[in-house]
């Protein structure tokens, strides 16, 4: 067990921080479900924290200069290299306390990105950084396509959803591969920490958040964050999804706590993946071969991952 | 006190960042830069330098690495060539404007295709506007000094820019030779701690790196180039106290030779101990040639040259860079640019050599010197010429 989860007190509705770390004013859709996510993140975070933030939606809305939203110290250097920016920042905190020039006390150091920056541009810095065992937890926020630059697909596009560069028409249905299993990922490092979340399970959500802050070393947060300009979902609809997107099983909640799974929520009656598709503009071309085949799969991925909770 | 010994150029240069009490090196290996980072590696393994070597899985995440290091206030290193260089180069252009004070020693090598592990300064001139203080390295020692250099510079707060320098791969990082190397002591009077005036502390948050929208885009772009023409002023400064430390006095361009020449011969980097052989041979056949070697690329030293090409009436300026297509090499460009309708200004021919590795030897650089004289009395079609060019 994790030393640093016993002195962990989790949060519950009733004493939730007041404190916004991250200002309102910002420049989010209606309904974007990324910038809600990252809020709770924040909160759980609090104020001992450095992040270090990849070019995307949630740096443009929150940097316009000479405003910000953030009231912690962040930074952003480009798309690709967060991981490598808070490697450079723990190593710099790490010497620099040895040295006497800082302050004793631990910082949390957390890098996001967006889908796109950590499937497929930076999976090789964030690679380096789990690898390299560097004290801090990486956050994706995955909202399933490069949304900043107009909805185009990443490997983190769902199976079928029609982006702009992943067009269905006569010979295609939208996006031909599977989601790409990025905690898996993550978890192949033999990093002590990694989960998936989902703001519609906002406690769940805050509790993995600073989990993976306390624990030592490197960790990884996989969250589901709704995007209704991108999906063609009404906006008062994403939490809704994010609550169905568990239900159907689509985003299964767990932990991998130093190897083994654990399961946040298991979902024993799962909804058909159809009420899940349904509502959003992305899945409409879909037919029923296609959903027959969706549901299929969510259902193996998900037999998968019970035994592999069972196994560890 | 300092003490005088045969050393490989690349051990020197890393013996200065080590002396420098380096925080963070963030490196990733490329031939030739190999021997400054492994020597590194080992100082800090052996705790001879209190620092944390970040053993990066690209050059592109050491350059996000270390702007990371120094945004969080640690003095900090790296060390690159050629493919790394560009590997890194989107990065590059972010310190600059950002004011993080990384050093970085650039071992220059040709680019590849074809492939080649060998020197020119095709990688450096392609990264010319990365808005870094850039210095070109002559021989070990000034290896070993700019170094210290670079650090001082660098984070003086009237400067707070990534600053690089650059030497020759293998004819000049992988050779032995004699360095004085200062002690503890010395370096420690030279070269003050890091003390950055913003850093990421959550006791005191600011935001780096917004977004920089259509109004404000221009005025950050034309700061940090005023930052890096007044850092001139530091340079110079800094340069005037080594001289007074330690009697090595450097300068912006140094020349050689010069004072009634009629031909100059310009040049970067440590081709430049050749040319003053080839300068020293057409001397004694009675020809007036001398020699303007740049030291500082980036701000160029405009009035420093001009000064020193006095009243010559031809400059045979040596670049280490074809870019293909383009009307001269970049500093054949450069000095056209400098002496443009400039009254009385001198001839400029230019000449492209040494590209991957290819000798210049003395007989070269007085073909050069010939060829300007050439040029002079009859203007050729093109404003540069490939020197040493097998036509077969």
């Amino acid at each position: 067990m994790i030393s640093e989860f016993e002195k962990f007190k989790r949060f519950k509705a009733k004493n939730l921080p007041k404190e916004e770390l991250l200002a309102p004013g910002h420049r989010a859709c209606q309904g974007c479900g990324e910038v809600l996510a990252l809020r709770m993140a924040m909160k759980a975070l609090g104020k001992n924290v450095i992040v270090c933030m990849a070019t995307g939606c949630m740096e443009i809305i929150t940097t316009p200069y000479p405003q910000t939203s953030w009231k912690v110290p962040w930074i952003h250097i480009a798309f690709e290299n967060p991981a490598s920016v808070a490697s450079g920042i723990e190593s710099a905190l790490k010497v620099l306390r040895r040295k006497g020039k800082v302050p004793k006390k631990h910082i949390d150091i957390v890098a996001m990105g967006g889908d796109g920056s950590t499937s497929d541009i930076g999976i090789g810095w964030i690679s380096g950084a789990l690898e390299r065992g560097h004290d801090f937890t990486y956050i994706c926020l995955d909202n399933e396509a490069y949304m900043n630059t107009g909805v185009q697909r990443s490997s983190c596009t769902p199976y079928g959803a029609m982006t702009t560069t992943s067009p269905p028409g006569k010979k295609s249905f939208g996006q031909v591969t599977w989601k790409k299993n990025m905690p898996g990922i993550a978890v192949a490092h033999n990093i002590p920490y990694v989960a998936t979340a989902s703001p519609a399970y906002f406690l769940d959500l805050m509790n993995k958040v600073k989990k993976a802050a306390l624990v030592k070393g490197p960790a990884y947060i996989h969250i589901y964050s709704p995007c209704p300009t991108g999906w063609g979902s009404a906006p008062e609809r994403s939490i809704e999804f994010a609550k169905l997107v568990v239900e159907t099983r689509v985003f299964p909640l767990y932990e991998v706590i130093e190897g083994r799974y654990v399961m946040s929520r298991k979902i024993t009656k799962p909804k058909p993946v159809q009420e899940y598709l349904k509502g959003q503009r992305r899945f409409r071309h879909l037919d029923e071969e296609h959903i027959a085949y969706i549901q299929q799969r969510v259902n193996a991925d998900y037999e998968k991952l019970i035994r592999l909770s069972e196994m560890t | 006190m300092s003490k005088r010994v045969g050393i490989e150029v690349s051990i020197a240069l890393a013996e200065a960042v080590k002396l420098a009490n380096v925080d963070v090196i963030a490196a990733y290996p490329i031939t030739p830069q190999t021997h400054i980072v492994e020597h590194l590696s080992k100082v800090v393994a052996d705790g001879e330098v209190d620092a944390e070597f970040v053993p990066v899985e690209s050059e592109h995440g050491a350059m996000s690495c270390c702007c990371g290091s120094s945004a969080a206030g640690a003095r900090t290193f790296t060390s690159s060539s050629s493919q790394g260089l560009l590997l890194m180069s989107e990065i590059l252009f972010i310190p600059g404007p950002m004011r993080l004070p990384i050093v970085m020693a650039v071992v220059d090598r040709a680019l590849s295709a074809p492939i080649s592990i060998w020197n020119d300064h095709q990688d450096i001139m392609s990264q010319r506007d990365v808005g870094w203080i850039q210095t070109f390295a002559e021989n070990g020692q000034e290896a070993f000094d700019l170094t210290l250099h670079a650090f001082r510079v660098a984070e003086d707060r009237r400067v707070s820019l990534p600053m690089m320098v650059n030497i020759d791969g293998f004819t000049l990082s992988h050779v032995v030779e004699a360095v004085e190397l200062l002690s503890q002591e010395e370096v420690d009077q030279y070269l003050p701690p890091f003390k950055p005036r913003y850093r990421m502390d959550p006791r005191k948050p600011i935001t780096m790196g917004p977004v920089g929208i259509p109004e404000v885009y221009s005025e950050a772009k034309v700061a940090h180039n005023e930052a890096l023409k007044a850092s001139r002023k530091v340079i110079l400064q800094g340069w005037k106290e080594f001289a007074d430390l330690f009697g090595r006095q450097y300068n912006p361009v140094e020349t050689y030779r010069s004072e009634d020449a009629e031909v100059l011969l310009v040049t970067m980097g440590s081709i430049s101990e050749t040319a003053m052989t080839a300068i020293d041979t057409m001397r004694e056949k009675g020809q007036k040639v001398g020699l303007i070697r740049i030291r500082l690329w980036r701000p160029f030293p405009g009035p420093e040259f001009r000064k020193a090409a006095g009243k010559a009436k031809m400059l045979a300026v040596v670049d280490r860079c074809l870019p293909p297509g383009a009307v001269c090499g970049p500093v054949g460009t450069e000095l056209r640019s400098l002496f443009y309708k400039v009254p009385g200004a001198p001839k400029i021919f230019n000449f492209i050599a040494g590209l991957g590795g290819r000798d210049v030897t003395v007989e070269r650089f007085e073909e050069m010197v010939d060829k300007a004289r050439a040029f002079a009395k009859r203007r050729p079609k093109e404003l540069y010429e490939v020197i040493g060019v097998r036509e077969k």
